[in-house]
């Protein structure tokens, strides 16, 4: 079975608030990622985690379903920083 | 600040929170609940299958305005490889009863219906609310939240912890540790709608009649994981959960994996023609009996999802949630109604309450259950499946073969993949495990 998956596909269907300019999942700055952040880049579910060019891993929260797989995984280590977004912002389930 | 005093904050408005906030304000304290989505539900996710029964100790007339889906009359039990399926399957008529065991539901909705019981029943429900930490003394004791709203600071006699698999503000505050990845599965579910009359030919099922699918083997990729497939009204509810230690291991993509799994030759007519409407990611916890942390503390309990209470091997949480969330809210009136402070000690009632109840009977019978499943991952979600298919094709298949043969070469492929002594040690595992 090969089936190639766009997660943006899968995501485009959910309701979200962004807050604009205020993400609630921060990495840590870094030269060279853990082996930690390399694996959220394809653990996460919302694919919000991917490689830059130049070798560093960056998060960006837009499309997050905030299920905290990557607070479980990164946390601890320090590599990233997790809050809950503000009150009534981030994702809104229609069915749940 | 808010200047009122409550006798009870509840965080979070999941099942356990609804449960809790529910039962002390139908007994007449005064809660206040929070919670951070934009209305209680819209950041909960769920499969979902709720039991009756726990709901009926809560709200007893529930069926009457309450938005269920379908009964359960059949449960299928799928052992997969990539190309096959082994399946068991439990259908009765006893399941079409006055009053139904288990429904599927939808949790956005129901989790609306369940807030609009809470607020019935006496309870302030402020959404769009996150609560930023908890509030404790000189001494540690827990006398209030910070939230995330101007002047922010909310005073209670006790906190209901009732924050989800995700929670946070009890681990900042140094009440119990953050789940371990070992302890928590990653589950991720699209749901699919059709017309109803074609839900119901494909699974031989008609009215509000349903059928669960619950599914192992060769999709999880040998991660200790498990598929399902839940009827809804006019929508399937299907998805894949996996421990989240296995996909950071093997980095697999869980989007890819739903993927797979919708396109295995049992699954996609199942679904075909289907409009997906939400794709969801949520975790699982899958600790067990072990995972379960400290309940309460000096003016404030934790429950559901947020103190691990899930019992993995029968795929039930809401029920664990809502159970200890009625059994906390139910410790506190007790303590109030002696006039006695929230202390540790008296609030350890609650703990007592829990341990006497079917949840830390169930989750004590398999307390070696997440070890066993977690640790041979391999065996059981992946070689199994694949000498299962196998028997079960050399049984099925009519080639001229002779049926000795065919019985050699089953056993043979058994032997040769976990050696006597590991079928013999995996079954004796499995049995201990069990008890």
């Amino acid at each position: 079975m090969t089936v190639q998956v766009r997660v943006e596909d899968k995501l485009f269907q959910n309701r979200y608030l962004v807050d604009a300019g205020r993400p609630h999942i921060t990495v840590r700055p870094h030269t060279k990622p853990s082996e930690t952040l390399l694996a959220l880049t394809t653990v996460c579910p919302a694919g919000c985690y991917a490689e830059t060019e130049s070798g560093q891993v960056e998060c960006t929260p837009d499309g997050c379903m905030e299920c905290g797989t990557c607070r479980v995984l990164a946390e601890a280590s320090g590599d990233i920083e997790w809050n809950y977004p503000r009150g009534g912002y981030g994702v809104l389930f229609k069915f749940g | 600040m808010i200047e009122e005093r409550f006798d009870a904050i509840v965080i979070g408005a999941g099942m356990s929170g609804n449960a809790a906030a529910y039962t002390l304000a139908s007994r007449g304290l005064k809660v206040l609940q929070l919670e951070r989505g934009e209305y209680s539900g819209s950041k909960n996710v769920q499969g979902a299958i709720m039991y009756a029964s726990m709901l009926e100790k809560i709200i007893p007339d529930f069926r009457e305005d309450a938005p269920l889906e379908r009964h359960l009359i059949e449960q299928r039990f799928w052992m997969m490889n990539d190309r096959s399926v082994t399946a068991m399957q439990y259908r009765s008529d006893d399941f079409n009863e006055d009053k139904p065991n288990r429904y599927t539901i939808i949790r956005s909705q129901f989790d609306k219906w369940f807030s609009s019981k809470v607020k019935e029943a006496g309870a302030i429900v402020l959404a769009e609310t996150t609560v930023t930490e908890l509030m404790q003394d000189a001494y540690g004791k827990v006398i209030g939240v910070r939230v995330d709203r101007e002047g922010g600071k909310i005073m209670a006699d006790v906190v209901v912890i009732a924050e989800g698999v995700n929670g946070l503000i009890g681990q900042r505050a140094g009440l119990r540790d953050a789940p371990k990845p070992d302890q928590v599965a990653l589950a991720v579910k699209e749901m699919h709608f059709l017309p109803s009359d074609v839900i119901e030919s494909r699974f031989n099922i008609k009215g509000d009649e349903g059928v669960v699918i619950e599914a192992i083997g060769t999709l999880s990729q040998g991660m200790t994981g498990m598929g399902f497939i839940y009827t809804n009204k006019e929508s399937i509810s299907l998805g894949i959960g996996c421990l989240i230690s296995d996909f950071a291991k093997t980095r697999i993509s869980p989007a890819k994996l739903i993927e797979d799994f919708k396109a295995h030759p049992a699954v996609a007519p199942l679904i075909a023609g289907s409009e997906v409407k939400e794709y969801a990611a949520h975790m699982i916890p899958e600790g067990g009996y072990k995972a379960i942390p400290q309940l309460y503390g000096d003016g404030w309990v934790v429950v559901g999802d947020a103190a691990q209470f899930n019992n993995a091997v029968h795929r039930e949480g809401s029920n664990l949630a809502m159970t200890t969330g009625r059994l906390a809210a139910e410790a506190i009136f007790q303590i109030k109604s002696r006039r006695d402070p929230m202390t540790k000690e008296n609030l350890a009632l609650y703990k007592k309450m829990v341990d006497d109840s079917f949840v830390m009977r169930d989750l004590k019978k398999y307390k070696d259950m997440p070890a066993l499943l977690h640790t041979n991952s391999q065996n059981f979600f992946k070689t199994y499946p694949e000498l299962v298919a196998k028997a079960m094709e050399n049984f099925v298949r009519v080639d001229g073969t002779p049926k000795v043969e065919k019985e050699k070469a089953t056993f043979k492929a058994w032997r040769a993949a976990r050696g006597i002594r590991g079928l013999v040690g995996d079954v004796v595992k499995l049995a201990r495990a069990w008890n």
